[in-house]
């Protein structure tokens, strides 16, 4: 009796299972199973869209006609059932590419990342021009920062030549892969115009070429100055001090301060934790699905229950290989202008904005005045132990 | 200045030898690779 009374349970709960199934899936019999508007409008609106019964009719190979008949090598599926395959990944698609996405041949999830395009180069235009109309116009009213104190013939060595090597390294990799990159990023919109596709695709083959291998030179430059400085850029308490007084470039005195000053430090660090991060992504672009790294990077942002703060659903973590690329692209381009902003201040303030910075650079030595203005604890420092050598 | 010109030709030079390691040992060419994928299906 009891086996009877499970059976007949375990039956309604299939049935009933069967029932609620059969409810979910939406009429589609005035479209002949093709997706109904309202299936558009859904999918349109981000929402999910129960395209299971689509997804599987994919044509019936054994049903197909033998090879000797007309569309006998399709194995019994017509067009559409397989381009359905190939929309929803289900194709046995066999290809001579053997990369890792080659199989994928369509991949509607990529809209999106098509549709940041545009303002992506749009607000980077923007920022870049903004900036240097910003120092521009911050050299005109504050005009270029004198040594005020009387020069003293003195000089001091700041920098050591490896240290300068270390700086032009990357420095002058940067300015190649920025310039490089930037055509990458805005030929399309405002080059091929100018010069038409056939001239642009010359200068886009050496950009590529460029930002390809001269992006070895940028990664060996930044850990090169993370060796050299790391030590001298953490922070201190004279930071606070310095950074509450402006760093005394609107007027009010100079703050003192280290080997660098705060303002030196937030360069410091936005060069290496932006440019380690445009330095993974470049790898991840330079070799394509062989990097993925954007999973496993929401899925530690939504272990931390970052999206929950801003009241935003978890992060995908089921990415394509196609989104890992769009992902990478997409970063990689974003924290380079950022970057990129920060460094035309740096290039303002260390060469036309103040007089005496570029010697830092350049020859290796400065000023010991322009050294007393801007780091006088370091200078302290250095005549410290110039007095103690002498003593000894 | 003369530190300057010399990190400039070691970008040169290390940008030079990446092409060269990229292409020798990293498979990257400017021709597509097609004798060690999987072959065509003509069926």
């Amino acid at each position: 009796m009891n086996i009877l009374r499970t059976v007949l349970c375990t039956l309604s709960i299939i049935l009933m299972a069967g029932l609620v199934q059969a409810q979910e899936i939406p009429d589609r019999s005035s479209t002949g199973g093709a997706p109904t508007l309202a299936d558009i409008m859904a999918r349109q609106a981000q929402q999910k869209v129960d395209d299971s019964a689509r997804r599987a009719n994919t044509g019936n190979p054994d049903a197909g006609l033998p090879i000797t008949e007309q569309l006998g090598t399709r194995g019994g599926a017509s067009d559409p059932e397989l381009w359905r395959a190939l929309r929803f990944n289900t194709a046995d698609v066999t290809t001579q590419n053997n990369g890792p996405a080659a199989e994928v041949l369509i991949q509607d999830r990529g809209m999106w990342w098509l549709k940041q395009r545009g303002p992506l180069m749009t607000y980077g235009f923007f920022i870049l021009l903004g900036t240097l109309i910003a120092l521009i116009l911050f050299y005109l009213i504050r005009g270029r920062i004198p040594i005020e104190g009387e020069k003293t013939g003195r000089r001091i060595e700041r920098f050591k030549a490896a240290e300068r090597f270390g700086h032009w390294l990357l420095a002058g990799s940067f300015i190649l892969l920025a310039l490089s990159g930037t055509i990458t990023l805005f030929g399309r919109k405002f080059i091929i115009p100018v010069i038409g596709h056939d001239a642009f695709s010359t200068v886009a083959l050496a950009c590529k070429l460029i930002h390809n291998n001269v992006s070895w030179a940028f990664m060996l430059a930044l850990v090169i100055i993370f060796v050299f400085w790391v030590a001298h850029n953490l922070p201190d308490k004279t930071d606070i001090n310095w950074l509450l007084k402006g760093g005394g470039i609107f007027g009010g005195g100079h703050p003192p301060a280290k080997k660098f000053n705060a303002g030196q430090k937030v360069i410091f660090w936005s060069v290496i934790l932006l440019g380690t991060s445009i330095s993974v992504t470049g790898l991840s672009l330079l070799f394509p699905f062989e990097m993925p790294m954007f999973a496993a990077t929401f899925e530690t942002i939504n272990a931390w229950g970052i999206p929950g703060w801003f009241n935003q659903a978890p992060l995908n973590t089921a990415l394509t290989p196609h989104e890992e690329m769009q992902y990478a692209q997409l970063w990689h381009s974003i924290v380079s202008i950022v970057l990129a902003t920060i460094v035309l201040a740096h290039i303002y303030i260390g060469s036309v904005g103040m007089e005496g910075a570029y010697a830092a650079m350049g020859s290796g030595d400065v000023e010991e005045q322009w050294a007393r203005e801007h780091h006088s604890i370091w200078v302290d420092e250095v005549k410290a132990r110039e007095n103690k050598g002498a003593k000894t | 200045m003369k530190v300057m010109i010399l990190a400039f030709v070691a970008i040169v030079v290390i940008a030079v030898s990446a092409n060269f390691g990229l292409r020798t040992y990293a498979g990257f060419s400017t021709q597509e690779r097609t004798t060690v994928g999987k072959s065509v299906r003509l069926d």
